[in-house]
């Protein structure tokens, strides 16, 4: 079953090894900017995996006619033609979500993440695999946006899903949840500093357990060499 | 009889980090002094409050790192820290901001960076920052001074507004603020920005009670308190006197300048000098010997950027004072200005000519 070892190393790449938010530090500048809240990190982190998943089969199917020397300008013409898409998508469906993320929707173009995902993996793997891959890192970049956004939502404004309507439809207003109330909002958590601490400890909660993975495996026991220094002069 | 031969340097300073730190606690003693006669117990109770925290923090912090606890604990850096956010914050601030600032202090910008000597950023003025973009309503709080206010404000009231928000006799914060004639009241780097903003010029904006006969009623005795004890460490070779020189001095031509191109606008040099945090931010925080530049001429150049950052902030920034700010700044650009100002190896030979 080698296809099926091939498809689990993708997963455990994407949403942990390799994650794009916590160990590539890829795509920082939306991942810090508009993850004040739940509602803007899933907004953000679908619309990164649409275009991730598109943007990576596209590449790939037509990576036998890129040539080399001009990949790099093909690949962010890709992409830039499926950001355009949600953009309008978002627009017509999701008006609200639309405005509250602003410039950042349609800067998912500049997004590393996904020009390196494009660069690294779909340019030399075949259609399945590349698609495959584009969802997994997709998941794994949105579920830290989903950790940074519920963290800082609720330490900024004790709540969760504040304003999910805008993206979900006005079902979701029963989502919302006060988690506890304040006199007034802990701004730090709000603004960008908070999300570079927070994203901090989230890379050093991320380090800390794969340090006590590492230590649970077992040992392989390694050969001591020994030899016996032969040194007149010391005393 | 051997004599017992040891190598240079013979001539030791027998001085530690705690006994530093004990000289520069004692001499914030005048402005926390002045402090106290001009608005009340309120900082006194803050910076108990802030110490309270900090060995707490430190402790928790240091036994989580396996580190030695008693020799860093009590080595009074984090005491001194906790001091200087003290005096910083506002009187009549709820308990949690002195509370939380100085957890964010001691966790965030000193124990995570790796503790003592490896902090980039003064921890104190961190912690003020933080709290002052996040808190903009608790940290705007400042009182008038007690002679100005039209409530009796002894211990128990302070205390219980720091606690509940409101005296035992159930006046709220709002409430104290209010002024003899019936105005809220701010500090005077407040009252000129925001007299200026409406369009007064600054000899009418002077004639408000907050200013006093000077720069600002209790402001100005807190700034010769903390001048005074500035003074004091320069005598007792604690802190080199070309840091606060060179940042007063910069601070001066800035002010100078200003006030020879538009007197109208422009408070004078002096009112710079004694009022807001600048003989606090000269002598106790620009002096930290972590965050800031390490050789003279780097000392020099670090706090004259300081002095030009205070001035350009407070005449063009949106807060009324800028120390905490500047200092910020100042540390970030202290390993570019160390980088640049290092001094030449003893018995270097000049290239001839």
């Amino acid at each position: 079953m080698k296809i099926n070892d091939e498809f689990k190393e993708i997963i455990w790449q994407g949403l942990w090894k390799n994650n794009p938010g916590l160990v590539q530090l890829l795509g920082l500048c939306p991942l810090l900017a508009v993850t004040s809240t739940i509602t803007n990190a899933l907004g953000l982190g679908l619309a990164t995996l649409l275009v991730l998943v598109c943007s990576n089969t596209t590449v790939s199917a037509v990576r036998q006619w890129v040539p080399k020397e001009v990949r790099i300008p093909i690949f962010v013409l890709i992409i830039a033609a499926f950001v355009s898409c949600v953009q309008l998508l978002m627009n017509a469906f999701a008006h609200g979500l639309y405005q509250s993320l602003g410039i950042f929707l349609p800067l998912i173009v500049t997004n590393c993440a996904i020009i390196g995902r494009a660069e690294a993996y779909a340019s030399k793997n075949p259609i399945k695999q590349a698609s495959f891959d584009g969802l997994m890192m997709g998941i794994g970049f949105s579920l830290v946006l989903l950790t940074l956004g519920t963290i800082r939502e609720v330490l900024g404004q004790g709540t969760l899903f504040d304003g999910a309507h805008l993206l979900l439809g006005d079902w979701a207003l029963v989502l919302r949840i006060e988690v506890f109330q304040f006199d007034s909002q802990f701004l730090l958590a709000i603004l960008p500093p908070g999300a570079f601490i927070v994203m901090g400890f989230l890379i050093a909660a991320k380090n800390a357990i794969d340090d006590k993975l590492t230590q649970q495996q077992p040992k392989t026991e390694q050969q001591n060499i020994e030899r016996v220094r032969v040194n007149f002069d010391a005393q | 009889m051997a004599f017992w031969i040891a190598s240079s340097p013979h001539n030791h300073i027998q001085s530690e980090t705690s006994a530093l730190m004990r000289l520069v606690i004692y001499a914030t003693l005048p402005g926390i002094f002045a402090q106290w006669y001009f608005f009340g117990w309120g900082n006194i109770i803050h910076i108990a409050l802030a110490s309270c925290t900090v060995l707490f923090a430190e402790f928790s912090v240091l036994s989580l790192r396996h580190k030695k606890i008693s020799s860093e604990l009590f080595d009074g850096s984090a005491i001194l820290t906790a001091v200087l956010l003290g005096i910083s914050i506002p009187a009549l601030a709820p308990w949690w901001i002195s509370v939380f600032g100085a957890l964010f202090a001691i966790v965030i910008v000193k124990q995570l960076y790796g503790g003592l000597g490896h902090n980039p950023f003064n921890p104190a003025m961190a912690a003020y920052v933080m709290l002052l973009i996040s808190f903009p309503v608790q940290m705007t709080l400042w009182q008038p001074p007690l002679n100005l206010m039209s409530f009796d404000l002894n211990f128990q009231n302070t205390l219980s507004t720091i606690f509940t928000g409101y005296t035992i006799d159930g006046f709220s914060t709002e409430q104290l603020r209010v002024h003899v004639d019936g105005f809220t009241m701010a500090t005077p780097l407040d009252t000129l920005k925001t007299d200026l903003t409406l369009g007064l010029t600054t000899s009418e904006s002077f004639k408000s009670p907050i200013f006093g006969q000077h720069f600002g009623i209790g402001w100005e005795w807190v700034n010769i308190g903390f001048l005074l004890g500035g003074i004091f460490l320069i005598i007792k070779k604690a802190i080199d006197w070309v840091t606060p020189v060179s940042f007063l001095i910069s601070l001066f031509f800035c002010s100078l300048l200003a006030f020879f191109i538009s007197p109208d606008s422009s408070a004078s040099t002096m009112f710079h000098w004694f009022s807001g945090a600048t003989m606090l931010g000269a002598f106790f925080i620009l002096t930290d010997p972590v965050s800031g530049a390490t050789s003279t001429k780097g000392r020099i150049i670090f706090a004259a950027l300081a002095g030009l950052l205070v001035y350009l902030i407070r005449k063009f920034g949106g807060y009324p004072d800028a120390i905490a700010f500047a200092v910020l700044l100042c540390n970030m650009s202290a390993p570019l200005i160390d980088q640049y100002t290092r001094p030449r190896a003893y018995g270097h030979q000049s290239e001839k000519k």
